[in-house]
């Protein structure tokens, strides 16, 4: 898998590196955004759209567009961790992931070995989320919703 | 980009016209020469609305940013630890901020303990090219940081179990 990675990343060239960097810094609203983009990277319109395109399809940029801020919208938002034996790991995985309110699931190397993010319409549904998951899984869940947030956001020059 | 968020915000800033533009553009903005108004189009407004509004979340902080989200391990950062720091809740601030500024942070959080398993109550996600280099920079957050740690660990993911697009609430 690294070796693949590692190839993803030679096979960006100096433009597509200019476009990752530079798109990472934000992108203008007006009639052409991708024509003021362009003549910043001193490239064009076509270009640059079938690069951002490319770069998308490759996977080397995850999205493109307005990222919303699910707090500011009213949505409850937490992580959640659970301590799960090695021997149930797998049923745990399945049944925490069939929750629709399970965004992002991953394991870590860690006592507490199954890390989650939960996104629900209201905060108030958050609770009973985690109660249900607790009631499928038979392993209680620890809630951390963020009290403050201190930074987001960092941008990954290449 | 340091921002206070408030842990029980009351304002609803958007109206359900704003909500149809969250819908039309939370996968993604259509890769065309006016792509506002490919979108205005699709929701019969204007583009001058369209883009009206979109400034309008922007200064609200309901759009953190438009731009483009890299996919870190595709561009070499396959070291990605969540380091955790056990320090006097009297100084989370005053420390959250000084690791946010960091470099090599991209996302900082006060988020409570679950004693006695889970003592720590700042988050600080770390990336580098390796684990290596993800050490080091725990390292350097550590000597920051200094007598306030009381004990601090960093937890490398070892799978992804699931990774959906998170889709927010706006029905």
């Amino acid at each position: 898998m690294s070796a693949h990675l590692q190839a993803d990343e030679d096979l960006l060239d100096a433009l597509d590196r200019r476009i990752v960097n530079r798109l990472q810094d934000g992108f203008p609203i007006c009639e052409r955004p991708f024509a003021a983009v362009a003549e910043e990277l001193e490239t064009d319109e076509v270009t640059l759209i079938a690069r951002v395109d490319a770069l998308l399809e490759r996977g080397v940029l995850s999205r493109f567009g307005p990222m919303y801020h699910a707090e500011r919208l009213g949505g409850g938002l937490t992580l959640a961790a659970m301590r799960v034996a090695p021997e149930d790991f797998e049923r745990v995985a399945a049944q925490v992931n069939a929750f629709p309110e399970v965004a992002h699931n991953y394991e870590r190397d860690h006592e507490l070995n199954m890390w989650f993010v939960l996104a629900t319409e209201t905060p108030e549904r958050i609770p009973a989320v985690i109660r249900a998951i607790e009631a499928a899984t038979g392993y209680a869940v620890y809630d951390m919703p963020k009290r403050e947030e201190f930074f987001v956001g960092l941008k990954f020059e290449v | 980009m340091n921002a206070v968020i408030e842990p029980d915000p009351e304002t609803v800033l958007i109206d359900a016209v704003d909500r149809r533009i969250i819908l039309a553009t939370q996968g993604g903005l259509p890769r065309v020469a006016e792509p506002y108004r490919r979108i205005a189009e699709q929701l019969g407004l204007s583009a001058d609305e369209v883009m009206a509004r979109l400034r309008r979340m922007q200064q609200n902080d309901v759009i953190r940013r438009i731009g483009a989200v890299p996919n870190h391990y595709k561009l070499g950062f396959k070291g990605n630890g969540m380091s955790v720091w056990d320090v006097p809740d009297a100084r989370v601030r005053e420390l959250g901020h000084l690791i946010g500024a960091l470099d090599f942070v991209s996302h900082c959080y006060h988020r409570p303990r679950h004693l006695p398993h889970w003592p720590y109550n700042l988050f600080a996600m770390v990336h580098g090219r390796d684990r290596a280099e993800v050490m080091t920079k725990v390292e350097r957050i550590s000597d920051l940081l200094g007598d306030a740690v009381r004990g601090h660990d960093v937890l490398f993911s070892t799978r992804i179990l699931k990774k959906t697009g998170m889709r927010l609430p706006v029905d």
